[in-house]
């Protein structure tokens, strides 16, 4: 599964940091940032609550 | 003959009800039962306001972050069709950005972004839980019964934006008293607005002396805006007017209002008092958010193109309403959603809002809230009110909800 990130829809609620520590930062700005767009096994469920809780509807998990 | 029925056929009730709608005295955590009774029976429907104008209601969940993260609504009160609120407190004003559309919005909310990153906030815990215990010291110190809005829940967010903004501490007598008048519930609408035109002339002065001496605070990152011609002095003394308004009576409700549901669920208030995971304890913000959801008026947007959602077409020009009180106790999302469970996963709550204007400081609150409910009752492990539950006057008629008082003892 592969992570995509659309940083510019992005309104740095710091929320994708709080699910997935490992898969998510913030720049100086707070905008997101993605570490690992290929997220080991275990952290998916921490993805996808990452992506169930951004306000911007900004993360996806796709099947590569 | 069996289809027919004897006496005349009842009359079909088609009035619109009227929103805001009253709590049932007997539940005042609860969301108003006839909130309850329309989520149940549809999504969406349309609600009287007290203008007369009849905006749609969304009632569940899933709708209602759906509208919220749409681009065909808007959040400026002057669009056609915006639901307006009514309150003894006096019109709404236009409160910086939280009023305005991307991409104005988008432009000015990532000028103050930075100090909620996640770290940023993280790194200010040890401050806020600073500001926690010595109100506790104080409180412990004095006389009993004391009012814990007055004395902790209130002075809390006040203290943590004074260390946000970068108020100097010999000022922080001066911004403590006029944001408690700001928001105190005798105060006149001629006290709070001198109060507040106070604090902004005392924020203009310090966005001053920051953009001639720069330091590492916020107002000095506003500053910086007024420097770099993004924004005039007007403009960033009403940014962070905002900060303190938004974060202020907001988080100070749900300290006494959490505290008041935790004393009437004791089991919940037990595992909160002996637990030392720092999981459980957000685990309980997060569900306490869930659960209370004080800004009980609801998010409202006026619609700019139609928008169709479950089986309806909402009109350009009409107006919308999310209350997410009740999206956060939709049973499609959270079963048996009106029991109060501080180990269940409530992290997808919409108690911030949804979509581009979700509370920008919700990191911080949250961090507050987590220290706040993580400290208070380990401290004061017999905390009680000090009266009955009759007795305590709830906001009903306020902005944003809450208790007026909170008289505790231990």
């Amino acid at each position: 599964m592969k992570v995509e990130l659309e940083a510019d829809k992005c309104v740095a609620s710091g929320q994708c940091v709080v699910a997935a520590m490992d898969v998510f930062d913030q720049d100086d700005d707070g905008i997101a940032i993605l570490l690992e767009e290929t997220p080991a096994p275990e952290l998916l469920d921490d993805v996808r609550e990452a992506v169930a809780v951004c306000p911007a509807a900004a993360i996806r998990l796709v099947e590569r | 003959m069996a289809d027919t029925l004897a006496g005349p056929v009842p009359e079909v009730p088609d009035a619109v009800p009227e929103f805001p709608m009253p709590r049932s005295g007997r539940c005042p955590f609860d969301p108003p039962p006839g909130l309850k009774d329309l989520q149940e029976e549809t999504p969406l429907t349309k609600v009287r306001l007290w203008d007369g104008s009849e905006p749609w209601l969304v009632t569940r969940y899933a709708e209602q972050r759906a509208i919220l993260g749409d681009s065909r609504v808007s959040a400026d009160t002057d669009k056609p069709g915006y639901p307006t609120k009514a309150s003894p407190e006096g019109g709404e004003g236009k409160l910086s950005f939280i009023m305005m559309d991307d991409p104005e919005h988008a432009r000015l909310r990532r000028m103050v972004t930075a100090p909620f990153a996640i770290k940023r906030v993280e790194a200010l815990r040890p401050a806020v839980q600073r500001i926690v215990d010595d109100l506790i010291d104080d409180m412990l110190a004095g006389p009993q019964p004391v009012d814990l809005v007055e004395a902790f829940a209130l002075p809390i967010p006040s203290l943590v934006i004074c260390e946000l903004l970068g108020v100097p501490y010999d000022d922080h007598a001066f911004f403590q008293d006029n944001t408690k008048t700001m928001v105190h519930r005798d105060a006149t609408p001629e006290q709070r607005g001198r109060a507040s035109r106070e604090v902004a002339m005392y924020l203009a002065g310090v966005i001053g002396q920051r953009l001639a001496e720069p330091k590492d605070d916020l107002l000095s990152s506003i500053a910086g805006r007024i420097e770099a011609g993004e924004i005039d002095h007007q403009q960033a003394t009403e940014m962070a007017l905002l900060l303190l308004i938004a974060g202020h009576e907001t988080t100070a409700n749900m300290i006494a209002l959490g505290t008041l549901a935790l004393l009437q669920n004791p089991d919940q208030l037990a595992l909160l008092r002996e637990t030392d995971d720092a999981k459980l304890v957000a685990s309980a913000v997060e569900e306490l958010l869930r659960y209370l959801h004080i800004t009980h008026l609801g998010r409202r947007r006026a619609v700019t193109e139609d928008i169709e959602i479950a089986g309806q077409v909402i009109k350009a020009g009409e107006g919308v309403i999310m209350v997410n009180e009740i999206g956060n106790r939709d049973p499609d999302v959270f079963p048996d959603p009106d029991r109060l469970d501080i180990t269940r996963d409530a992290r997808r709550h919409v108690a911030f809002g949804f979509g581009n204007h979700q509370c920008l400081g919700q990191p911080l609150a949250r961090m507050e809230l987590q220290v706040v409910y993580g400290t208070l009752y380990r401290r004061i492990p017999t905390l009680k009110p000090a009266g009955s539950l009759e007795d305590v006057r709830f906001k009903e008629d306020a902005f944003i909800y809450g208790v007026h008082e909170l008289p505790v003892a231990w």
